[in-house]
């Protein structure tokens, strides 16, 4: 089913909750093989919602509707000379799909956020209102559409990551940006990933404001290990600032500089996990204390043949499992042996996606706290069942 | 408020007895003298004794008190420093109050992770003292970050002057442990980015205490920006104003902090500190601009460049650090300065779409005529946050009353251009009956749902933030229409 505007939205869940047909929501369905299957036996396809409603590019503010794709957004507020900050990335290479595919509802859903998360923030921090329909059929409203809102609970922000079980968007209100003047990589080769992470760890302590911080062991990305580090903003800021993480981190080696153009196609292929493109290898996306990365990728190393690297100054952990086996308990209990953090599984076969827990198991309070939220805004479990959960 | 229940009022005793043998000592307070600290926070236009004040000091305290609270039914106020200035952590005739200041100590510093755990009743600028020797600062700067509490920031997802650049409370808070009202007590997020399974901290920063509380907080601290200095620019009129604050956003740049001033602020606030305000200009901004040195001075001279496009009358560019201090003086003095010149004010907090600025200030002279009361403006220019200080004497009969249908009157004229209803001091009681005029009976109904999800008996801070209470049961039901299938014509997928 594909509807034209919010009032057949409405209408279709409603039916939808009347008669318990369970409906797989999807926006372009590029990310369809994110999260668990969802048995349903109707799909609802937002991708005809489309169009901006309103851009005020000086008050910094976005709405548009849920389908539109996140190509055209991207495109739209590029030619203002905006972005939007949280950089989503493109599965596409990684799921061996069609790249820049994906709606600006799909983005948010999942709540997917790129290299620059560490500073601008995910794509929650930049979501300010939404309009949406609940698993009951119901319209609603809630934030608004100006930066600064405490009115009522933060439901846009709460949608954000629920990967549609909650509640369908059908028209969004962003945060945009100005977009940096310019960029350049700051580049440490031949770091074992322990100084790597050092390294990392000591730049995003300092004032010089980076904006991307990865390290790619020897053989992720051709050669000898890198470790590099983003700056963007005005040039003259962005000269002196790479002065001070010359200064700044000297002892780790003599640091080489790429520009604006190949600093965009690095942080691409770090964002989109360019990497493992290609590949049918299981791949996990782990999350951790930014210092916990090294140690939890070497104890993993011991069990089983992997792949890693390392995004979000280290916090983020892109990890290929090379045998073809999930090892999903051996992830979660080496998170767990590093101080916390969670596992999700991004690639794997729909057959080994139904058989583990795709998102990172919860303590039952908290679990039981989630599926009362579940039961609140779609109490017949209609909304994308089984996507997150098993069951729910 | 509602009523309270007798039931409860007749169990004082019997409570009382229970809440001493979960926190012993001094930890629990009923008397009547003592209690009178804790009968108003900020908003001191409403006062009310508490049935009981219980101070625990551990998180399985707080466990024990929730759960005895909600197996017995009585309800809870959590309160932190009491700063509150929409009346969130106002006192029940029937409820315990759970101050949380007890909980005083900063747990853990990670400076490689750039991550602090802090117990809820530290002072928002008690986390900077803590790192600031590192050269590390906690960015959400409430003016009330002295006393103000960090489980209060949460709780109201408070804001202050660097929130345009660097994030309300929300977009720096890690990981939080809260107790539920069942006196469960569970986990979110903490120092790896973006929680696992549903946003709940999203739903926990910014509840006004009306779905668990909090026992500890992990945040993000930055390190301090190498340099700040600051513009003050006079205009002949706000609309230069408005448009010199868009044009600086349309040129790329986000100033640290951005701040106007009407005339009547000006005035009261040169009169109170010598700031050196200019006092014939009818708008005066402060633009900030912070960072590495080299891009500071570069963005002065492009702010000082678009200032003049737009009409300043006045441009002054600080050349040391004791003269941005002089220039924010005035601007941070602005509140006690209005409280020279009047009585009482009411300090209203509502947002705005900037565009709709010279509108709105024309608009809210108009209604100041028309309530007979005068009204001075500060407000964060950058997001649009306006804070009027409507003018008042309590000793005047129905003034008090004029001057909240005046306030009334401003925040309607806030959703209908376009914005909302609060910015940073959160709705509590004193915006809670005009939460119909922003959202929809559905709208409001989702959000209840929320209030359902952790707190089915509405024990946690009742009366707050939702003009009716729908029991849970009630907005269980739902509207079943059988029907056909919708788009008979669309093909299945
Ligand atoms: C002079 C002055 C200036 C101010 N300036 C600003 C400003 O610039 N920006 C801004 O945003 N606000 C400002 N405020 C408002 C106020 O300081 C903030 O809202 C602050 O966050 C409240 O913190 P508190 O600890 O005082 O909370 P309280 O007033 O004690 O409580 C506020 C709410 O938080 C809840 N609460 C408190 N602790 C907990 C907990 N541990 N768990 C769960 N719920 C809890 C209470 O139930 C209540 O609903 C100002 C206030 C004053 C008096």
């Amino acid at each position: 089913m594909k509807p034209r505007n919010t009032g057949d939205v409405e209408k279709v869940v409603a039916w939808a909750a009347a008669e318990d047909q369970p409906l797989e929501i999807i926006g372009q369905g590029s990310k369809r093989t994110l999260g668990r299957p969802v048995q349903a036996a109707h799909v609802l396809d937002l991708s005809g919602l489309t169009g901006v409603e309103s851009y005020e590019p000086a008050e910094l503010v976005l709405t548009v509707k849920a389908g539109t794709p996140i190509a055209e957004v991207e495109k739209l507020v590029d030619d203002n000379g905006q972005e939007l900050s949280f950089e989503p990335m493109d599965f596409g290479p990684l799921l061996g799909v069609t790249p820049a595919q994906g709606t600006i509802g799909g983005v948010l859903a999942a709540n997917l956020s790129g290299p620059r998360r560490i500073k601008a923030g995910a794509a929650r921090d930049h979501v300010l209102g939404m309009e949406a329909v609940s698993g009951r059929g119901e319209i609603f409203n809630s934030g608004g559409k100006v930066v600064k809102n405490v009115t009522g609970y933060d439901l846009p922000r709460a949608l954000c990551g629920a990967y549609g079980t909650l509640a369908v968007a059908t028209t969004v209100t962003l945060k945009v940006n100005p977009k940096p003047e310019t960029s350049a990589t700051f580049v440490l080769s031949g770091l074992d990933d322990d100084d790597g992470i050092k390294a990392l760890c000591k730049a995003m302590g300092s004032s010089a404001e980076v904006s991307g911080a990865a390290h790619l062991p020897a053989g992720v990305n051709g050669g000898s290990s890198s470790t590099v580090l983003r700056l963007e903003g005005f040039s003259t800021s962005v000269d002196y600032r790479f002065k001070t993480l010359q200064a700044l981190l000297g002892t780790y080696g003599t640091p080489s500089r790429l520009e604006a153009s190949e600093t965009g196609a690095l942080w691409q292929t770090i964002r989109d996990v360019k990497p493992y493109a290609g590949g049918e290898t299981p791949v996990w996306r782990l999350s951790v204390a930014p210092t916990a990365g090294p140690q939890l990728v070497a104890n993993l190393g011991e069990a089983f043949e992997l792949q890693a690297y390392y995004d979000w100054s280290g916090g983020l952990v892109w990890l290929s499992c090379l045998d073809g086996s999930l090892h999903e308990a051996e992830i979660r209990a080496a998170i767990d042996a590093v101080g916390g953090g969670h596992a999700t599984l991004v690639r794997a076969d729909a057959s080994q996606r139904s058989n583990v827990p795709v998102f990172h198991p919860q303590p039952a309070p908290l679990a039981a706290l989630s599926r009362r939220l579940k039961e609140q805004f779609d109490p017949k479990g209609i909304l994308n069942p089984g996507k997150m959960v098993s069951g729910v | 408020m509602p009523a309270p229940d007798q039931a409860v009022l007749a169990r004082r005793q019997e409570i009382l007895s229970a809440l001493q043998a979960i926190v012993p000592g001094e930890g629990v307070i009923h008397d009547e003298r003592e209690m009178r600290a804790y009968e108003t926070d900020a908003l001191t236009a409403y006062r009310q004794l508490p049935l009981i004040v219980v101070l625990p000091e551990t998180v399985e305290q707080v466990s024990k008190v929730l759960k005895y609270c909600h197996d017995n039914d009585v309800k809870v106020v959590p309160r932190g420093a009491g700063t509150s200035l929409s009346g969130g952590a106002l006192p029940l005739e029937d409820g315990v109050l759970l101050s949380m200041m007890k909980f005083n100590r900063v747990l853990d510093i990670d400076y490689d992770n750039r991550a602090v755990v802090v117990q809820p009743g530290v002072t928002n600028l008690g986390i900077t003292r803590a790192v600031e020797h590192e050269g590390f600062y906690y960015a959400p700067d409430p003016s009330s970050q002295i006393a103000c509490s960090i489980g209060g920031n949460i709780a109201e997802n408070s804001g202050g002057v660097h929130c345009l650049k660097y994030g309300l409370t929300t977009n720096n808070v890690l990981g939080l442990e809260m107790v539920l009202v069942t006196g469960e007590v569970i986990r979110l997020g903490g120092k790896h980015l973006d929680s696992e399974g549903y946003d709940l901290l999203a739903l926990m920063t910014g509840s006004e205490g009306l779905l668990g509380v909090v026992t500890e907080v992990t945040v993000r601290i930055l390190q301090k920006p190498e340099t700040a200095r600051a513009l003050l620019i006079g205009f002949p009129t706000s609309e230069d104003g408005g448009r010199c604050v868009a044009d600086i956003i349309a040129a790329g740049i986000i100033p640290g902090g951005m701040e106007m001033m009407d005339k009547p602020a000006i005035h009261a606030a040169e009169d109170f500190v010598n700031a050196g305000y200019p006092r014939d200009v009818e708008a005066l901004l402060i633009v900030e601009l912070d960072g590495p040195e080299r891009e500071v001075d570069y963005l002065i001279g492009r702010v000082e460049e678009i200032a003049r496009a737009n009409q300043a009358s006045h441009v002054r560019i600080s050349e040391s650090e004791e003269e941005r201090m002089t220039f924010w003086a005035g601007r941070k003095a602005a509140f006690p300065a209005v409280g020279r010149i009047s009585p009482d004010y009411l300090c209203m907090d509502g947002t705005i779409p900037r565009r709709e600025l010279p509108k709105v200030l024309a608009r809210m002279r108009e209604l100041a005529e028309k309530h007979g009361l005068g009204v001075a403006n500060v407000f964060h220019a950058g997001d649009g946050n306006l804070h009027p200080l409507i003018l008042y004497d309590a000793n005047k009969p129905g003034e008090l009353d004029a001057a909240e249908a005046f306030g009334a009157d401003i925040l309607r004229l806030c959703v209908e251009v376009g914005g909302v209803l609060t910015g940073e001091h959160g709705v509590g009681i004193e915006k809670r009956d005009l939460m119909t005029d922003m959202f929809s009976e559905a709208d409001l109904k989702q959000q209840q749902r929320v209030k359902c999800a952790f707190d089915q008996k509405h024990l946690l801070n009742p009366g707050k933030v939702f003009p009716v209470l729908h029991r849970c049961a009630e907005l269980g039901k739902m509207h079943v229409h059988k029907g056909q299938l919708p788009f008979p014509d669309i093909p299945r997928f």
